[in-house]
C-alpha cells in the first residue's frame, strides 16, 4: 500500500464563492499531511475556477488541483464524480476528505462507489494511528476517521485500511478555519477533464438562492426565542447565535403571538415537532405544548432569568441568567475558537 | 404534484412506472430510554424498539403517490435480517404491490459499497424493467445517506438526491425540486432514475385498514416453522407456503445467490471499512448540568459540546 500519496480536500464553489468548509478541511488536511509527511493539495472544479487557489495557498495548500472547464460550470453529480475521479486515480492521494454539506454528500458516496473504495459520512474528527486488524495484519499511519453514530449515542472510529484513497466526508463548522497565511504561494496543477460521452447528466432548469424556506426538521442545531426575547428587534441576537452555530431559528408560540417572528419558526404541538442535534431555548419557559415540540432533541440547553421555569426540568445544560448578557458571551467564545 | 397526461395506449392495465422502494428496519435512535443501556455503558440494540426508517416512509409515500397519479407499480426491497419482514408488511399495508425480503447470513457486516452493490444485483436481477428506484434521503441508525448515490452508480443511473417534490414524470423524464443548503433547485434527469426523498417532502399515509386486515397474515419462508403448528389442515412447510402464495399472503425472500451476488463483494469481504472503536457517550435525559453565565462557565460548556461531539 503506497503511503507517499498526498492528502487531498475538496474545495466546494458555488454561484462562484468558495465554500467556507474547504477552507476548513485545510485545517485538519495539514494536520493529517504532516503527520504522514506528505503535502497537502486542495482540489477545485469548475468554470473559470483559478481565481480561488490564492486563498487556498494562503490557508495552507501546497498544491492545488484545478479542474477548469466551461461544462463544469454548474455542478452535476457524474460530470464531477468522473471528472474527480480521474483526477484520483491519475494522482494517487492516500486521502481525501470531503465537507459533508449537501453537495459533498453527493458527490462523495458516488466517487467511492466507482472506485469501490470506503466512505466514512460526517466525520467530527480525524486522526493518524496504526490498526492491527482482527486477522492479525498490521497498518501503519492510517486515517481513523471519527464520527458520531446511533442518533449521535456512540462514537464510531472506522477504518478502511486495505484501501486507496482513504476517503471521509467532514461535518461542517467542527474544524477551525485555520489562519491566513499572507502571500503564501503553492503550485497550481491545472487538469482539463475528460467528459465525453457520459451518460445520465441531470440538467439544473431553475436554481433559487434567495429562497430559503425555514428548514426546522432537518436542522441538527436550532436556536430557539421566546416571549423572554422581548421584541422583534432583539431577534437579532437568536439570529446571531444561529448563525455562528450553522443553526436554524425556532420560536415559541408565545414569541409567535407576540409578532417578534413569523410562525414559519414555531417549534410545539402546534407548530413543527423537532429532534434536533442540539436545542438551544433562550428566553422560554418551557409550556407543556412547546415541551412536546423539542423534548426529544438529543440535547438541550436552557438560557432563561427564571430558576423556576419548567424548561430546565427537561434541559441538559441550565444557564440561569439574561440572555442579552449570556447570548453575547457564548456568541464571543464560539467565534474565539473557529480563528484559534 | 402536477398531473401530466400520458399517451393512452388504450390499454389501462398498463404499468406505467415500475418502481422500487428501498427501505431499513433500524433501531428507534430518537427514542432512547434508560434500558438502551447496558451496564457496562455500551448501546444494547435489544432494548430498542425496530422501526420502519422515517425517511424511507417518505419514499414509499412518494412511490404511492406516482402510482396513483401516473400509474404504475410499487415493489419495496428490504435488506436486513428476517425481522425486517415488519417493515415489509407495514409498506403492504399502506398499498405497496410487491414486497421482498433481501436477506442472507453472508450479507452480515456489509458497509455502504457492500450495501449498495447487493441492492443493485437485486435489483437488476429481479425488477429488471424498473424506472424509479427511490430511497429515503438517510437511515437514522447511521446517518451516512450513502446508500441512494452508491445503489445508482452501481446501477449507472442518474441520482437526484434530497428531492421534496416531482415537479413533472413523463415516460422519459422527471423534473424534481431539490432542497439543498443555499436554496432550492429545479433539476430534470432522464429515467431511468434513483430519487434520495427527504422528510419535508410529505406526510406519510397510516396504514388502510383492509390491507392491514388482509396483509397481516403474510408471511415469509422464516415465519413457516413457527407458523405451521397454528394451520392444522396443512401438513408440510411446503403446503402452507403455496397457500400463502395462493393468496397473495407469501413474501418472497432472496439470498445471494437468487441475486447472483458474489460472497466476496458483499458482507464482510465486500466491505472496505471496519470498525476500530465503539465508545458511547452520553444518552439523552441523563442529568443537567448549571452552567454559570460567565464566560468562564460559558466557555467550559461549549468546549463540552464539542467534547461530546453535539457541536
Amino acid at each position: 500500500m503506497q503511503n507517499n500519496g498526498e492528502v487531498w480536500v475538496f474545495a466546494e464553489q458555488e454561484w462562484d464563492t468558495l465554500q467556507e468548509i474547504g477552507i476548513e478541511l485545510l485545517s485538519k488536511g495539514r494536520e493529517l499531511a504532516d503527520a504522514l509527511g506528505v503535502e497537502l493539495a486542495s482540489v477545485i472544479l469548475g468554470s473559470n475556477v483559478k481565481k480561488h487557489t490564492d486563498i487556498l495557498f494562503a490557508h495552507g495548500a501546497d498544491k492545488v488541483y484545478v479542474c477548469d472547464s466551461p461544462s463544469l460550470e454548474y455542478y452535476d453529480t457524474v460530470k464531477y464524480a468522473k471528472a474527480f475521479a480521474d483526477l484520483i486515480q491519475k494522482y494517487k492521494p492516500q486521502v481525501v476528505l470531503y465537507g459533508a454539506s449537501a453537495r459533498g454528500r453527493d458527490l462523495a458516496p458516488r466517487i467511492a462507489s466507482s472506485l469501490k473504495v470506503g466512505l466514512t459520512a460526517d466525520c467530527t474528527d480525524l486522526q493518524i494511528g496504526d490498526f492491527k486488524s482482527p486477522s492479525g495484519q498490521e497498518y501503519k499511519k492510517i486515517l481513523y476517521q471519527i464520527r458520531p453514530a446511533f442518533g449521535g449515542n456512540i462514537i464510531a472510529t472506522i477504518v478502511t485500511p486495505t484501501k486507496r484513497p482513504q476517503m471521509a466526508t467532514v461535518r461542517e463548522g467542527v474544524m477551525p478555519v485555520p489562519p491566513i497565511q499572507d502571500g503564501r504561494k503553492g503550485q497550481m496543477i491545472i487538469e482539463t477533464p475528460n467528459l465525453l460521452n457520459l451518460k445520465n447528466i441531470t440538467r439544473i432548469l431553475k436554481r433559487d438562492k434567495t429562497e430559503r424556506k425555514v428548514n426546522l426538521k432537518a436542522a441538527q442545531t436550532i436556536v430557539s426565542g421566546g416571549y423572554g426575547v422581548g421584541s422583534r428587534e432583539n431577534f437579532k441576537l437568536i439570529y446571531d447565535l444561529a448563525s455562528v452555530l450553522g443553526a436554524e431559528v425556532g420560536a415559541s408560540r408565545a414569541a409567535v403571538d407576540a409578532g417578534f417572528i413569523s410562525k414559519d419558526h414555531q417549534v410545539g404541538q402546534t407548530g413543527t415537532t423537532v429532534r434536533p442535534k442540539l436545542y438551544i431555548a433562550c428566553g422560554i419557559s418551557g409550556s407543556v405544548q412547546h415541551r412536546a415540540g423539542m423534548e426529544q432533541s438529543a440535547k438541550i440547553v436552557a438560557i432563561n432569568r427564571d430558576p423556576e421555569a419548567p424548561i430546565f426540568s427537561i434541559a441538559h445544560y441550565g444557564i440561569i441568567g439574561d440572555l442579552n448578557e449570556v447570548i453575547p458571551i457564548l456568541i464571543d467564545d464560539i467565534k474565539k475558537r473557529r480563528v484559534d | 404534484m402536477q398531473f401530466v397526461s400520458i399517451p393512452d395506449k388504450g390499454n389501462n392495465e398498463m404499468k406505467k412506472f415500475t418502481m422500487v422502494v428501498l427501505v431499513k428496519q433500524v433501531p428507534d435512535t430518537k427514542n432512547i430510554t434508560g434500558q438502551a443501556m447496558k451496564e457496562d455503558g455500551t448501546v444494547n440494540r435489544a432494548a430498542l424498539p425496530a422501526v420502519f426508517n422515517p425517511e424511507d416512509l417518505n419514499a414509499l409515500e412518494m412511490a404511492l403517490q406516482i402510482k396513483e397519479q401516473y400509474g404504475g407499480t410499487v415493489n419495496v426491497i428490504s435488506m436486513g435480517p428476517p425481522s425486517a419482514v415488519t417493515v415489509l408488511k407495514e409498506s403492504l399495508y399502506r398499498g405497496a404491490d410487491h414486497v421482498y425480503l433481501l436477506s442472507d447470513r453472508k450479507l452480515a457486516g456489509s458497509d455502504t459499497l457492500a450495501t449498495s452493490f447487493a441492492l443493485k444485483q437485486a435489483i437488476r436481477t429481479k425488477i429488471p424493467d424498473f424506472n424509479i428506484v427511490l430511497c429515503g434521503r438517510q437511515a437514522i441508525d447511521g446517518d451516512t445517506a450513502q446508500v441512494g448515490p452508491q445503489t445508482a452508480e452501481k446501477l449507472d443511473i442518474a441520482q437526484l438526491t434530497y428531492v421534496e417534490r416531482i415537479e413533472h414524470l413523463d415516460e422519459k423524464t422527471i423534473k424534481v425540486r431539490r432542497v439543498i443548503e443555499s436554496g432550492s433547485e429545479i433539476v430534470e434527469a432522464d429515467l431511468p432514475v434513483l430519487l434520495t426523498v427527504t422528510n419535508t417532502a410529505n406526510e406519510p399515509r397510516p396504514f388502510i385498514a383492509k390491507k392491514l386486515l388482509k396483509y397481516r397474515k403474510a408471511a415469509c419462508d422464516f415465519d413457516l416453522p413457527i407458523l405451521l403448528p397454528r394451520y392444522p389442515g396443512f401438513s408440510s412447510a411446503d403446503a402452507l407456503r403455496a397457500n400463502l402464495k395462493s393468496r397473495g399472503l407469501y413474501i418472497e425472500m432472496w439470498g445471494t445467490d437468487d441475486i447472483k451476488a458474489n460472497a466476496d463483494e458483499v458482507g464482510f469481504a465486500g466491505s472496505p471499512t471496519m470498525v476500530k472503536k465503539i465508545e458511547s457517550i452520553t444518552l439523552t435525559g441523563s442529568g443537567f448540568k448549571q452552567v454559570e453565565p460567565t464566560e468562564h462557565g460559558i466557555k467550559e460548556f461549549v468546549a463540552e459540546l464539542i467534547e461530546d461531539h453535539t457541536w
